[in-house]
């Protein structure tokens, strides 16, 4: 008896599903959406985009996977795709997007994007990661940039420091802190972070032509060159400044010290503004934003995008749906105010912007006109995830000092970066 | 109800305490039962179910292993001889990724990031069997001595190793910071010359994470010990009384070896846990700063999950079978082999 009514009850269930999945294959009014953003701000942030689509009548189903760096989430991605079960949207990073869209798992969403003439209003860099051979299978959702410092107004205001315009200043400013008893510069010993902060530093030491021939063309001779030297030389000179327990601190307790006054500065990208915003912290008046000295004019940059996979025609309505709703400026700019980015989109108002962002604005707009908006080579936007790594494993070592010397560390560079290629 | 590891071996050791039943039974009773059915004498349903049904039981796992540890393995191997990247590719490039690593074995200066995973291994690998062995013997011997409140101590010794390897590793990680933990209470203490930073001295962040292993794992290395010793044989042992043996000749002579058994399950046990572990280095060490704390495992994922080159991924995991079943193997040969004669 029992027995037969579990069974009966599980057939009904089968039959149950089986119907539900008759009736939405005639038009799949779902949005699958990998992403990892879960922690409080963003999700909040990402409310905005399901609360447009569910005005036209999507419905939204996330594939939340925890974790800051998405490391776990591009794994659970990769697995789906290669089952053939790809997600209508994946929140992706650099050249992940590329390997995607060279293995033919990315769509097609060129009409929609020549309609709304995005290729205007995207910066031309960032466009590498959204089209392939000219078609768009990427929309960005915001912009980040690298070479930021933030500094604690109360402790600079303590030390009577002022803005360093060069890299020279930033180290006589870093000085004043140490003589008054502050931790100069909150670092968190990660290799992503010291290479990170390396990026810019080299944008500082070499200037912007220099960071793309090293970076992004790879020449051999810039990545041996003297002012790669110089730049592991000067990276050399920020460790004097750092507290004797950063190995292996996370990025947000670096900000934390700044935060409480523990520390004066940080280099972090502008996501570390979210931790400001979130200590219920104000630009200008507890916080100050720069650019990394001696970068001013350049945007060495990283983006967040969502990845438009290859999916069956009935789900193709939504996705298109995801990505005009993704691209409109009132989305870009209700976004990116909380996630402490600068929209994608050069066209939208900087209204609701505090200070750092109106200036990451107006920077990213001056960057992209002058050819001086990078990607960071730290963050996988210059190079491949494997070159990437190898660019981190150098860092790590020679700031960690397994790599002795500036001499070697260009050759290590070198040798690590042709190993991965 | 499912009864975590833990669980299961309180009433090994419980159920321990009247039997008669030899150390060995720990690990061979498992393996050796679904084999030991007799053939059917005649032809009833009953008798070919009792004969059929444990095969059919086992049949499904059976099947699982052969496809998902060593279809995958077969797998792995056949990657490793790729130039698979981001996804798994059929182009074969021969042993050029072994070339690789074999390459990367001998770099020493700056050391490359697998030579610095192979010595990690070798030292998180040999403190952490050796001690978690030593220790776990030792308060195996201390609590069998007929002691009052065993039935509270056991299990605190034991109870670490419910605690997944990100606890252990994160509670490790504060309590070890200079900043926060050890050193800051001792130097609140008065002792304000005390130092102790290799949390955040890459250098000898690995020692750390052998710490926060063998805390985790020795309580469970002793209950198994315990659990040998309740079987020793209580007639040996008295009759070594009489013949005037002293304690520590009793156990050095008569009980550790009788334990020989309890040795193998143990250190198999804790040579792949020292092997795979991954999130315990990951929590302890923050990210691997330096490129200091690498170990084979998490080489393996980051090249073949983080860095999209999942043939060289592949490879330093073949590498990794290879290097075990060289040691594990003749030392299981030798081990059964003596037990058949």
């Amino acid at each position: 008896m029992k027995v037969r009514s579990i069974l009966m009850a599980s057939a009904m269930a089968v039959g149950a599903v089986g119907f539900a999945n008759g009736a939405s294959a005639a038009d799949n009014k779902e949005v699958q959406m990998l992403h990892w953003w879960t922690s409080g701000g963003e999700a909040a942030a990402l409310n905005v985009l399901k609360q447009d689509l569910a005005k036209e009548g999507y419905t939204w189903k996330d594939v939340p996977i925890a974790g800051g760096g998405g490391e776990g989430a591009m794994t659970a991605l990769k697995a789906m795709v290669a089952a053939g079960n790809p997600p209508t949207a994946s929140q992706i990073l650099g050249y992940y997007a590329v390997d995607y869209a060279e293995a033919g798992k990315l769509g097609d969403i060129t009409a929609l994007a020549t309609k709304e003439d995005w290729a205007k209003v995207v910066p031309t860099a960032l466009q590498k990661f959204t089209t392939t051979n000219g078609k768009w299978d990427a929309v960005p959702v915001n912009i980040h940039s690298v070479n930021w410092v933030w500094l604690n107004k109360s402790v600079m205001d303590k030390i009577g420091g002022t803005e360093p315009k060069t890299f020279d200043d930033f180290l006589a400013l870093l000085a004043k802190a140490k003589a008054a008893g502050v931790i100069p510069l909150a670092l968190g010993g990660q290799p992503w972070q010291e290479a990170t902060m390396f990026d810019s530093v080299v944008m500082s030491t070499g200037g912007p032509d220099f960071y793309k021939k090293a970076f992004v063309d790879l020449d051999e001779s810039a990545l041996k060159s003297d002012t790669m030297k110089k730049s592991f030389d000067n990276l050399a000179k920020l460790r004097e400044f750092v507290d004797p327990n950063y190995a292996g601190r996370d990025w947000n307790l670096a900000t934390a010290m700044v935060i409480k006054g523990d520390a004066l500065v940080q280099v972090m990208g502008d996501w570390a503004k979210g931790e400001f915003k979130a200590a219920n912290k104000e630009a200008g008046k507890d916080f100050l934003c720069y650019r990394f000295p001696g970068t001013d004019g350049s945007v060495i940059y990283n983006t967040d995008m969502f990845a438009m996979f290859d999916v069956s025609a009935d789900r193709k309505g939504a996705q298109l749906a995801l990505a005009d709703a993704t691209m409109s400026p009132s989305f870009q700019s209700a976004f990116n105010v909380v996630k402490g980015s600068v929209p994608a989109r050069m066209d939208v108002p900087d209204t609701a912007f505090d200070m750092c962002g109106k200036k990451g604005i107006a920077d990213v707009k001056a960057a992209n006109a002058d050819g001086k908006f990078v990607g960071s080579m730290a963050q996988n936007y210059a190079q491949p995830p494997a070159i990437a790594g190898a660019y981190h494993d150098v860092v790590t070592k020679f700031f960690h000092g397994e790599i002795k010397s500036s001499d070697a560390a260009v050759t290590e560079l070198d040798k690590a970066i042709n190993a991965a290629k | 109800m499912s009864l975590s590891p833990a669980s299961m071996l309180e009433r090994e050791i419980y159920g321990r305490r009247s039997g008669k039943r030899g150390p060995e039974g720990l690990i061979m009773t498992i393996s050796v039962a679904p084999f030991a059915v007799a053939e059917p004498r005649n032809g009833t349903i009953r008798d070919k179910l009792q004969h059929y049904l444990p095969r059919l039981v086992l049949a499904p796992s059976f099947l699982l292993v052969l496809v998902f540890v060593y279809g995958f393995n077969l797998w792995t191997l056949f990657l490793s001889f790729t130039n698979s990247k981001a996804f798994a590719s059929s182009t074969l490039v021969g042993l050029a990724n072994y070339q690789k690593l074999w390459t990367w074995t001998f770099e020493t200066d700056p050391p490359s990031s697998w030579y610095t995973a192979l010595v990690n291994m070798g030292i998180f690998g040999g403190l952490y069997v050796s001690i978690c062995l030593v220790l776990g013997l030792t308060l195996a011997i201390l609590l069998d001595q007929k002691i009052r409140g065993e039935g509270i101590l056991r299990p605190i010794y034991l109870y670490p190793l419910a605690l997944s390897f990100i606890v252990t590793g994160t509670a490790w990680k504060l309590f070890l910071d200079p900043r926060i933990g050890l050193e800051k209470a001792v130097h609140d203490w008065g002792w304000t010359s005390f130092h102790f930073d290799w949390v955040v001295n890459p250098r000898m962040m690995i020692y750390c994470v052998a710490i926060a292993a063998i805390w985790q794992t020795s309580g469970f290395v002793m209950a198994m010990f315990l659990a040998g010793l309740r079987g020793v044989d209580g007639e040996i042992l008295k009759a070594a009384q009489i013949d005037g043996a002293s304690a520590f000749a009793t156990y050095w002579r008569i009980v550790i070896p009788i334990m020989r058994p309890v040795f193998l399950s143990a250190l198999i046990i804790l040579t792949h846990m020292a092997i795979k572990s991954y999130d315990l280095v990951l929590s302890v060490t923050g990210k691997n700063p330096g490129g200091a704390a690498e170990l084979p495992s998490t080489f393996m994922y980051s090249y073949t999950f983080t860095r999209n080159q999942m043939a060289v991924g592949s490879t330093s995991a073949v590498i990794m079978l290879m290097t075990i079943a060289a040691i594990m193997v003749p030392y299981l040969y030798s081990e059964l082999r003596e037990k058949n004669r």
